[in-house]
């Protein structure tokens, strides 16, 4: 109740509130596309890599968005080079690439003394959000979500079967690194709600929940975009009236969101699945 | 008449070691052509440069007199059924829609029409009554013959499909051969890469044998003599006589 006064009373938390659902429905939409890809690693690749960019951005005083996007887009295209090129698998590659952009982004914060607060970055501070975090939110949001929702047919086609799309003419090196800018830009949307280390919770739990729910990948995308937005509602509930970290407990949510649908989801959930082979057991003897 | 596929002396390699090599080959349109030959011998690497899937060291392919990239919209390929992901949220309908998708372009969406396309061409391999299922559902055969529908609705004047009997039964496996036929008989060209020798004459209209180069190509019954056959097979055959067999 006191979560309710609050929305009413501070304008801050109303924010933070907007901000965090925008992310929630966001990392849903664009997470079925990076567990069906089987790329959740680079999910959490991209996500680390934009720490350098984010140092850039500050120290030349313009808006982190643009030097996030930046690194994040150059350490996919490096993981891709590299895998490519060399005998290296793609998760080595990741391993890689992401540790050694973060790293630099370590020591990009320190050398250059920023005014950014390495922990926030880190962990998120989704009730710091200002007017124009507010902003950049939305708009990559509805970036995101246009881009979805024009190009859903391509981005199904080069998730379920790319040898097909190669075949009939789509450029699908050119939508794989569309992807990845997408990806980037949704985890410099959740730098504040959820922070670098847990966004990719954020891209996946929600998505993985979904698919354990569906057989179709547009219900998925809806399902997991409205589990990432309750998420980010129950967590940020946890977060202000119990003053805890609000990127740990969204991402706590959508854990027990998951485990919720793991035991009793109607067509994949392990408790039916149990009962069912105890039946089929019992009726045979 | 123009030829469905000719190639002009086609190598490939991967990371230096030649996978095929020197091929030459004519397919005339209406014909169904197997690509037979012994493990490791090139076959899916022919496919996949047909299909510019892989780049092509040397030699020249020509797809009805023109290049593959005058050609994308008139070719179906249907993959191996090992390179799929079952688990994928997709039904069988939206499966074969996706056969629709290269000649909606880009920007737009599948409508009724397209819808009942799909349809249709899933009532041609029989599988209608599970147009509603998830894919990873299916048996082998049914899974095989979805595919089938899905390059029919691409209303291509070219298939290519790469081991489309492997672990399938024998219905859908008849099934398949039928429609093959009839698309054969409608003027359209098949090429399918096949394991299996004991069917092949009774399956195709050309063969072509491949050992990292045509040893063989033409009518079956000029393709499966014995000492032909044995050009390919020796290294198996050498192998079963050190092995004891006789």
């Amino acid at each position: 109740m006191a979560f309710i006064e609050g929305l009413i009373q501070y304008d801050f938390l109303q924010k933070a509130l907007l901000t965090s659902i925008i992310v929630g429905i966001v990392c849903g939409v664009i997470g079925c596309f990076i567990i069906l890809r089987g790329m959740a690693l680079m999910g959490d690749a991209i996500s680390h890599a934009v720490l350098p960019g984010v140092a850039i951005s500050y120290a030349l005083g313009i808006n982190f968005f643009f030097g996030a996007v930046f690194t994040g887009v150059v350490t996919a295209i490096g993981i891709g080079f590299v895998s490519q090129n060399s005998r290296i698998k793609q998760d080595t590659s990741i391993g890689i690439m992401f540790t050694a952009a973060f790293a630099l982004g370590v020591i990009l914060i320190t050398v250059l003394e920023s005014s950014t607060d390495l922990y926030h970055i880190l962990f998120g501070n989704v009730l710091a959000v200002r007017p124009s975090d507010v902003w950049i939110t939305l708009i990559i949001g509805l970036i995101v979500l246009i881009s979805v929702y024009v190009f859903y047919k391509e981005l199904l086609v080069t998730s379920f079967d790319p040898t097909m799309a190669e075949v009939y003419g789509l450029p699908v090196r050119l939508i794989h690194y569309f992807l990845m800018t997408l990806l980037t830009m949704v985890t410099v949307a959740s730098l504040q709600t959820v922070g670098i280390v847990l966004v990719v919770a954020m891209l996946i739990t929600p998505a993985a929940t979904a698919y354990l729910l569906t057989d179709r990948l547009s219900v998925m995308i809806f399902l997991s975009a409205a589990i990432g937005a309750s998420a980010s509602v129950i967590g940020l509930y946890f977060s202000f009236t119990y003053n805890l970290a609000s990127g740990a407990t969204i991402v706590l949510s959508a854990t027990a969101l998951f485990f919720v649908a793991f035991l009793f989801s109607p067509k994949q959930g392990i408790l039916w699945k149990k009962l069912n082979d105890k039946k089929n057991r019992l009726a045979l003897q | 008449m123009v030829s469905a596929l000719v190639l002009n002396d086609v190598h490939v390699s991967y990371h230096g070691k030649s996978a095929i090599s020197g091929i030459n080959l004519t397919v005339e349109s209406g014909n169904v052509l197997g690509i037979i030959g012994p493990n490791g011998a090139g076959k899916s690497t022919l496919l996949k440069a047909l299909l510019k899937l892989v780049s092509i060291d040397k030699g020249s392919i020509e797809i009805f007199g023109k290049t593959l990239e005058e050609n994308r919209k008139r070719i179906a390929y249907v993959p191996q059924r090992s390179e799929f992901d079952w688990d994928f949220p997709i039904h069988v309908l939206d499966t074969v829609l996706m056969g629709t998708y290269p000649k909606i372009g880009i920007f737009k969406r599948p409508k009724k029409k397209e819808r009942d396309l799909a349809y249709e061409c899933l009532e041609k391999v029989g599988m209608e009554h599970f147009y509603n299922r998830q894919i990873g559902e299916l048996s082998g055969g049914q899974q095989q013959r979805v595919f089938l529908a899905r390059a029919l609705a691409q209303n291509a004047a070219l298939f290519f499909l790469d081991e489309p009997f492997v672990g399938i039964d024998i219905a859908s496996e008849e099934t398949i051969v039928d429609l093959l036929k009839d698309l054969r008989n409608q003027g359209k060209t098949v090429v399918v890469v096949h394991h299996d020798l004991s069917k092949a004459t009774e399956y195709f209209d050309e063969l072509l044998l491949l050992n990292k180069h045509v040893i063989h190509a033409g009518k079956p019954s000029e393709v499966m003599r014995p000492e032909i056959m044995l050009k390919a097979y020796e290294r198996e055959l050498s192998f079963l006589r050190e092995a004891g067999v006789n």
